[in-house]
């Protein structure tokens, strides 16, 4: 228990020394937010909140007519002015609620999950990979801003048709002079819903199966296994395709497929954590009180699996955006005139050596989106499993 | 060991026979008439009439279930819609290729990954450790399409076009295209260069996976007494790591092999795709092209009954590794 002690009072000492006290610190966190933070000493939380600042405000100048339309606009355009607007309101209460609190003696939380967090923000390659997830996810909020080209539009099929990156086009068009750059950006909307819907289906089958699985054993227990070891022994990706073959492929048949074959996985995990679980006291204690079945797997059981499920949920959004950049490589995925970053990669295929940029870019795409979600996932377990915390 | 294998082999049947009936439903299940592809302007409805009843379409689900579950069971996958051939004789033919691009994959991958994740585990913390780290999270995260179209940009088109290398690796099919003329061991050559890229971009996305757990798979090991035992009578670090502590280490390892299968076959998928290797991957994506329902079948239950063989020989595996583990 000393040691616990000690551990937090030096970490608020450490706090307090990196609290921002220098003169003119509150006017300069009104004017960019984070940079006081940043200059303090606090590279994460500052940078985060300098980059975003920088990035929000000078889209906002940059952009300033399709900003001012967009109230009015379609609904993705609506979506990108609320998340700019929340963008940089958030920015600014964070800035002047920090400075003005600026120092908190002992962390107060104690928790499991405060425990969890303080491991995870002191994993430096895992605080960055989270960064890079969220400004995945801001960036395919704010596409119809950033996109200098609409995906769709096609320039000059005899002058800007493959021509390589370039000042107007900073990754170069395609064979109907797309812009390869806007394409991208619609593109990561697509994967990254796809990749988070797909998971969330899949997380929930998963979980409820599992803990019924678990937690009940005996005849329904053998049943929903024998079905998980049937599902995956099956190669994923051959089922995936004989279903979207034989019905028409859809974004709604993709994301609900995709999720409907991930759940085993989940389910083994969590079964498995279950087991260890229910012979447990509170448990235990639980079914004396005479709570229900119900009860118990909902409130007792499901709350105290969450970390491991957190983590398969992280790693599992990657697997899920390079099955389906998979599936619309092969044409299965989603359908052309929607950019997908799996269509635009088979789009290159033709002109690979002429026109290398079309598929190579789509593909560090998803390369960095996968890699930013299988850092994090791997940092969370790290911070969330007591026993390999240090 | 005899024992084990025989209920191991007994236990896999229902597995197999449940896989069939899930393919069955799902394309009972799909929308369309398989005798549509034979409606014209000249063809009368009568004659449609007669080809639902040769092909047995106007029975109940549960007729038709029956009898497809007993031709399956002896080796009939029905005849292809494409091609009018028996599924079975494509299957035959196609299947070797499919068999030789995955194990020189897994092969390879295994080789590369231990070799990796044994070196880093060797240099724990080193900058060589962590930067091959990151190498392979990167290859881990890559789709195996990309790579292997990037492999063909740089080792194949660019090669061969820009740079004028005298050595350039064949970008598509299994042999050249006077493979016939030339001689034996020239062909034996023209066929491993055929093989090279396909299954270096399937091996290097698994062997990063592999790297990764072998490397925390043999530091776990390193730090237990008998190690230091071998350590301190004074045997070369080369014996201790390679012949005390990797074996141990290897044990997890080898459970890689049977989670991996599914993904490799995945993988074989894309990479036939993209090289136009002719397996039982391209001949599922060609067939569904084509609305080639038997072939789709046939295609799907026989990867997974590959991936049931492959756990079942992972877990053998396991015995020939590891002593301790006694099948009875």
């Amino acid at each position: 228990m000393s040691e616990v002690w000690t551990e937090a009072r030096s970490d608020a000492r450490s706090r307090a020394s990196r609290r921002v006290r220098f003169r003119g610190g509150p006017a300069l966190g009104i004017v960019l937010p984070g940079l006081p933070q940043l200059l303090a000493g606090r590279l994460a939380a500052g940078g985060y909140v300098t980059a975003l600042w920088v990035g929000l405000v000078t889209l906002l100048m940059y952009r300033w007519e399709r900003v001012w339309a967009a109230p009015t606009g379609a609904l993705d355009e609506q979506i990108a002015f609320a998340t700019l607007a929340l963008g940089i309101a958030g920015a600014l209460a964070w800035s002047i609620r920090d400075l003005r609190k600026g120092r908190d003696p002992l962390p107060m939380s104690r928790s499991q999950w405060g425990l969890a967090s303080r491991a995870f923000r002191k994993n430096r390659v895992a605080v960055l990979a989270v960064g890079m997830v969220a400004f995945f996810y801001l960036v395919a909020l704010l596409t119809p801003f950033i996109a200098p080209f609409d995906p769709t539009f096609q320039g000059d099929l005899l002058a800007d048709r493959l021509s390589g990156p370039s000042a107007t086009h900073l990754l170069g068009t395609d064979h109907f002079a797309r812009d390869i750059f806007s394409r991208l950006l619609y593109g990561a909307r697509i994967s990254l819903s796809i990749g988070f819907v797909a998971v969330s289906i899949s997380i929930t089958i998963g979980t409820l199966l599992g803990a019924v699985s678990g937690y009940l054993g005996g005849a329904v227990d053998s049943v929903i296994m024998r079905g998980v070891d049937m599902v995956i022994s099956f190669p994923r990706l051959v089922l995936l395709i004989t279903i979207i073959a034989l019905f028409e492929p859809s974004i709604t048949l993709i994301v609900v497929i995709l999720g409907l074959t991930q759940w085993p996985q989940v389910t083994r995990i969590v079964r498995g954590e279950v087991l260890s679980l229910r012979e447990r006291e509170f448990v235990q204690a639980g079914a004396a009180l005479g709570f229900s079945r119900v009860r118990i797997v909902l409130r007792h059981v499901i709350p105290n699996i969450l970390a491991p499920v957190i983590v398969a949920a992280s790693l599992g959004i990657g697997d899920t955006i390079v099955l389906e950049a998979g599936l619309s490589f092969l044409g299965l995925g989603v359908q052309p005139p929607t950019p997908s970053w799996g269509t635009m990669v088979a789009d290159g295929r033709n002109n690979l050596l002429g026109a290398w940029w079309i598929s190579t870019f789509p593909g560090l795409a998803i390369v960095f989106v996968v890699l930013s979600f299988n850092l994090a996932g791997d940092g969370l377990r790290d911070a969330l499993d007591p026993r390999l915390r240090s | 060991m005899g024992r084990y294998l025989i209920r191991r082999l007994l236990g896999a049947i229902p597995l197999v026979l449940g896989i069939a009936t899930i393919i069955f439903f799902v394309l009972s299940l799909a929308p369309g008439d398989p005798v549509s592809i034979y409606t014209a302007p000249n063809v009368s409805s009568e004659v449609l009439e007669q080809m639902r009843q040769n092909m047995g379409l106007d029975q109940p689900v549960h007729v038709r279930y029956v009898r497809w579950m007993g031709s399956m069971i002896q080796g009939d996958f029905g005849v292809s819609f494409a091609r009018n051939q028996p599924v079975r004789e494509i299957v035959q033919q196609i299947l070797p290729n499919t068999l030789i691009l995955s194990l020189s994959a897994i092969t390879l991958a295994f080789l590369t990954g231990i070799l990796i994740g044994v070196f880093q585990a060797v240099r724990q913390n080193s900058l060589i450790d962590n930067s091959l780290s990151v190498v392979a999270l990167f290859f881990y995260s890559m789709p195996s399409f990309w790579l292997a179209l990037m492999l063909i940009l740089i080792f194949s088109l660019t090669a061969r076009n820009v740079w004028d290398w005298p050595f350039y690796f064949p970008a598509s099919g299994m042999t050249s295209v006077g493979h016939e003329f030339m001689s034996p061991l020239e062909q034996v050559g023209d066929r491993l260069r055929h093989l090279a890229l396909p299954s270096i971009s399937l091996a290097l996305v698994l062997a990063a996976g592999i790297a990764r757990y072998m490397r925390g798979s043999l530091l776990e090991v390193i730090r237990q007494d008998y190690v230091r035992t071998a350590r301190a009578k004074g045997l070369p670090e080369r014996t201790v790591i390679f012949k005390h502590a990797l074996r141990n280490a290897l044990i997890p390892v080898v459970t890689l092999l049977g989670l991996y299968l599914p993904f490799l076959f995945s993988g074989t998928v894309f990479i036939e795709t993209v090289f136009a290797w002719p397996g039982m991957g391209k001949l599922v994506v060609d067939a569904i092209g084509q609305r080639d329902y038997p072939v789709v079948m046939a295609g799907a239950f026989i990867f997974a009954v590959m991936v049931i063989i492959g756990n079942l020989v992972a877990d053998l595996l396991y015995s020939v590794i590891d002593p301790r583990i006694r099948y009875e």
